[in-house]
């Protein structure tokens, strides 16, 4: 709450600036007769000095506290304790904090109660320091982009710049994000290959993480982790073969259909509703599979004799493919229509039927952007996560028939790191190499699929 | 045709036409075929359409209804609150319990104690609790003897719906035989009836789902739609406005731009793995709060709403940007005071889109660990919460037999939720964007 109040404060101060620069300028301007920009310019100008600095330190304050604090903390724990070789920062931190939220049982060392009340003085001490630091810096700022108003001021040059930046700032973001998707992956990945050897991920033939406290208190499993990813990756392309197997056919019909023979109007109200399946949560398809789709496909595999696993690789396909429909349907649809319509009447001019300019020119002519359109649809199929999760196994099976339970990357990254996890055990950093190369895989599909429609597009234009 | 043309000599016109018109039929038919495959796939792509929402309202709308037991339950006050204060402490402390126990022996006569035991069985656990809340907000009714309706346990919701059925053996029903007969006899006297839930849109989060609903995920939903609008809409236009109208056509623009359509394309998993290293890991925010999750979903809408709002911006004629500059403005005024009010329908469009994606998004939540059991509604930003889509995952993987058709239910309003957000969309584009 009174984190609340210090926003309204931040606002207030500067806001009041604005107006008080206003009014001066317009005094400025009745005693001189001219300004150099308009009357709000100057204070926008105040506001922005007033503004801007404040929020840097508040932020800075907030996110770098808490690094501070741990490092300082070092102080308060005890030697013998780092010393011993099960010593884990994270985890004394973790005590620590847990100690703070009020959740603990038993009696705790009196060192973790020393650091917490430590922490807990200094946060006070830091939130205090950011308050009155921040207020007094919109303040101050304030009082000096106000000394700063005189006639020849070039205040709107100055706010213009000013904005700029903080425009083109925000657009840093989104690089920052990457780095941040690498930098989270990567370091945790090159861990990972720390106790793994990555040819053993990379070509191994059975996943079977296993968490180490599993093994140090013998569970009878000693010895039996194993990281080969193999099995996961086969699972993944089975099931976003079958998704294809459903997707390609439809999708690409219906884009022929819809480009070439259907009316304006059909197509105005087919296209939106094929697009629908592609709007719908996956969470909800999830659903669909686990509680509709495989039981049915269950009960029909036993009628014809076939052994349908419960968690059948052939469920989770099938659902995906619908899916995926609009992925397809729509990008072949607009790739068709980029086919330059001089193609086309150049076919019907030799007298052919539609049928023949569509199968023997245009799918020719559009047949780079369609198969872009499809990597896509792939890349978006390797990636799909609730479905997986929901509908097929987790039991790693290294199997190419649709019929078996087979599990997926992302369904494994998901149950990895769910719940409760140990740190620095290999199974918790094996996600960050699954998502690694999910991510590395993906990114792949997705340059070269929009590298053949750009290049197609080009083509025609 | 093409067989013929091996033979290079001229043809005579007359025998060319004839094979000509003798193709021509087949040629006809070939091209009715492929429009009706055409029509075919569309229709079978439609019906998995149809289907999937059949099979879920199907599921869905039973779920919104439930069993309920009306029962003449004396309120002492004595029993009811035993400190006499009327506190919320002495009330639940109170011996509703019984006295709603005691009602329900009234109508059925059990006999015995392993009767009774049977007999308790039928109430859902949440029983007193109301008793304790009616009596909460409207103490007058204390010492008087009031017909209250119950919600009936999960397992004789199930069997009135004919999902237990009688003529199973008795050793593998839920239910065994003397809890028949006394829901048999309650049914008699007329005193069970099927009426809209009240717990589906007002419960929270429970294992038991004859008294569970999605309001706490429903307001999770909202927070984290909020966090991930104030971070993202924001931001977003501002780069986009950026990349549009000032960036600069240099190295440092195109790595921008790659990056964006890159991040466009990241499997959302990846995201939440984000959220897990970078905002829990290095920053230390606690885990499953509306906060982090709203600040995984903002970055990953991030990319759509920079894309259609750029889109928006672009598609602004050249002729308004020109008359702006004529009369002197500069370039950051012809921005905000000319092309954005006019981009502005586009933006929100692409805006309102981009969040019904993140509505109904759950695998960045699940790695934040929005999917822990969360009964308490949340009220702030910075309490745990979870979200629809994290909800009806969770019962999805319950057992009990009713937890099928609640979770159809919250599919049901979270498919409700995502057609109004396209629905306005749409409006927005239809109604207010221009055509120049």
């Amino acid at each position: 709450m009174i984190t609340f109040y210090l926003f309204l404060v931040l606002l207030l101060i500067p806001t009041i600036w604005f107006f008080y620069g206003n009014k001066t300028a317009q005094k400025i301007k009745l005693k001189n007769g001219k300004l150099h920009s308009l009357i709000h310019y100057y204070g926008l100008f105040v506001l922005l000095y007033s503004l801007l600095p404040s929020i840097f330190v508040y932020i800075i304050i907030l996110v770098g506290d808490d690094i501070l604090f741990s490092y300082l903390i070092n102080d308060y724990i005890p030697e013998k304790i780092k010393n011993s070789s099960d010593y884990n920062k994270v985890i004394v931190m973790t005590q620590i904090q847990n100690i703070l939220d009020g959740i603990y049982f038993g009696e705790q060392p009196d060192w973790v109660k020393l650091a917490s009340e430590k922490i807990e003085h200094w946060s006070n001490l830091s939130l205090l320091v950011n308050y009155s630091l921040t207020i007094s810096i919109s303040i101050i700022g304030g009082f000096l982009g106000f000394r700063r108003i005189n006639p020849d001021l070039r205040s709107r040059n100055s706010v213009e710049t000013i904005i700029i930046y903080v425009l083109g700032f925000s657009s840093l973001l989104a690089i920052l994000t990457t780095v941040g998707i690498v930098f989270s992956v990567i370091f945790e990945s090159l861990r990972f290959f720390a106790i793994i050897p990555a040819s053993e991920f990379l070509f191994g033939l059975t996943w079977n993480p296993q968490f180490e406290g599993a093994e140090r208190a013998g569970s009878g499993q000693e010895g039996l982790a194993s990281y080969g990813s193999v099995p996961l990756f086969v699972g993944t392309f089975l099931i976003s073969f079958v998704a294809l197997c459903i997707a390609v056919p439809i999708g690409l019909y219906s884009a022929i259909y819809l480009s070439e023979y259907a009316s304006k109007k059909e197509r105005s109200i087919f296209k939106p509703l094929l697009e629908i399946l592609a709007g719908i949560p996956t969470v909800v398809y999830g659903f669909f599979a686990a509680l509709t789709v495989a039981p049915m496909l269950r009960s029909g595999g036993t009628l014809i004799g076939l052994d349908v696993a419960s968690e059948s690789a052939l469920a989770a396909g099938f659902v995906m493919g619908i899916m995926i429909i609009p992925f397809v349907s729509s990008l072949s649809d607009d790739v068709i229509n980029a086919v330059p319509q001089s193609i086309r009447d150049a076919g019907y001019a030799l007298g052919s039927t539609k049928n023949e300019v569509v199968l023997q020119v245009i799918l020719p002519a559009a047949l780079p952007g369609i198969i872009g359109s499809i990597i896509l649809a792939v890349s978006r199929a390797i990636g799909e996560t609730m479905i997986v999760v929901m509908a097929a196994g987790l039991a790693a099976n290294l199997s190419f028939n649709p019929l078996d339970a087979v599990t997926t990357v992302t369904a494994q990254i998901v149950t990895i790191l769910v719940g409760d996890q140990e740190f620095e055990s290999a199974k918790t950093l094996s996600a960050f190499a699954l998502a690694l190369t999910l991510i590395v895989i993906t990114l792949i599909l997705n340059f070269y699929a929009l590298h053949i429609v750009k290049k197609y597009r080009e083509q025609y234009e | 045709m093409s067989n013929n043309n091996k033979n290079y000599t001229l043809m005579d016109a007359k025998k060319a036409e004839e094979i000509v018109r003798s193709n021509v039929k087949k040629r006809r038919r070939k091209d009715i075929v492929l429009k009706s495959i055409g029509q075919f796939a569309i229709f079978v792509a439609l019906s998995f359409l149809v289907f999937l929402f059949v099979s879920i309202f199907a599921k869905g709308i039973p779920g919104f209804f439930q069993h309920y037991v009306t029962l003449e339950v004396n309120l002492d006050q004595k029993r009811l609150d035993p400190k006499g204060d009327l506190s919320p402490d002495s009330l639940y402390s109170g011996d509703a319990r019984k006295l709603v126990l005691e009602a329900l022996y009234k109508e059925i006569n059990p006999k015995g104690r392993k009767q009774k035991k049977a007999a308790k069985k039928i109430l859902s656990s949440n029983a007193e609790i109301r008793v304790a809340q009616m009596v909460l907000e409207n103490p007058s009714l204390l010492g008087k003897t009031i017909p209250i309706t119950f919600a009936l346990d999960d397992d004789i919701d199930s069997f009135l719906r004919g999902y237990i059925k009688r003529d199973t053996p008795e050793s593998d029903r839920r239910i065994n035989n003397t809890v028949i007969k006394f829901v048999d006899v309650l049914v008699e006297k007329k005193l069970v009836n099927y009426k809209f839930s009240d717990y589906i849109l007002s419960g929270s989060a429970s294992r038991s789902p004859e008294i569970a609903g999605v309001k706490g995920a429903l307001i999770g939903s909202i927070l984290t739609l909020f966090v991930c609008f104030i971070l993202s809409f924001p931001i977003g236009v501002a780069t986009a406005i950026y990349l549009e109208g000032f960036a600069a056509k240099n190295r440092i623009t195109e790595i921008i731009e790659i990056n964006i359509n890159n991040l466009a394309a990241v499997p959302s998993v990846v995201f939440g793995i984000l959220g897990l290293a970078i905002f829990i890991g290095v920053f230390g925010m606690p885990r499953s709060i509306p906060l982090v999750g709203g600040m995984v979903l903002g970055i990953m809408t991030l990319p759509t709403i920079i894309i259609s709002s750029r889109a928006a911006i672009s598609a602004v004629p050249p002729s308004i940007l020109d008359a702006a500059y004529g009369v002197g403005a500069s370039k950051l005024q012809t921005m905000f005071h000319h092309v954005i009010p006019l981009a502005i329908p586009g933006m929100l469009t692409g805006t309102i889109i981009g969040m019904a994606r993140a509505l109904g998004e759950t695998a960045p939540l699940l790695m934040i660990g929005m999917v822990a059991f969360i009964v308490d509604i949340p009220n702030s930003i910075q309490e745990p919460a979870t979200v629809l889509p994290v909800q009806i995952f969770m019962w999805a993987d319950f057992a009990e037999r009713m937890f099928v058709n609640k979770t159809s239910s919250a599919t049901i309003i979270l498919l409700v939720f995502l057609i109004l957000m396209n629905g306005v969309a749409i409006f927005l584009r239809n109604k207010l964007e221009r055509r120049w």
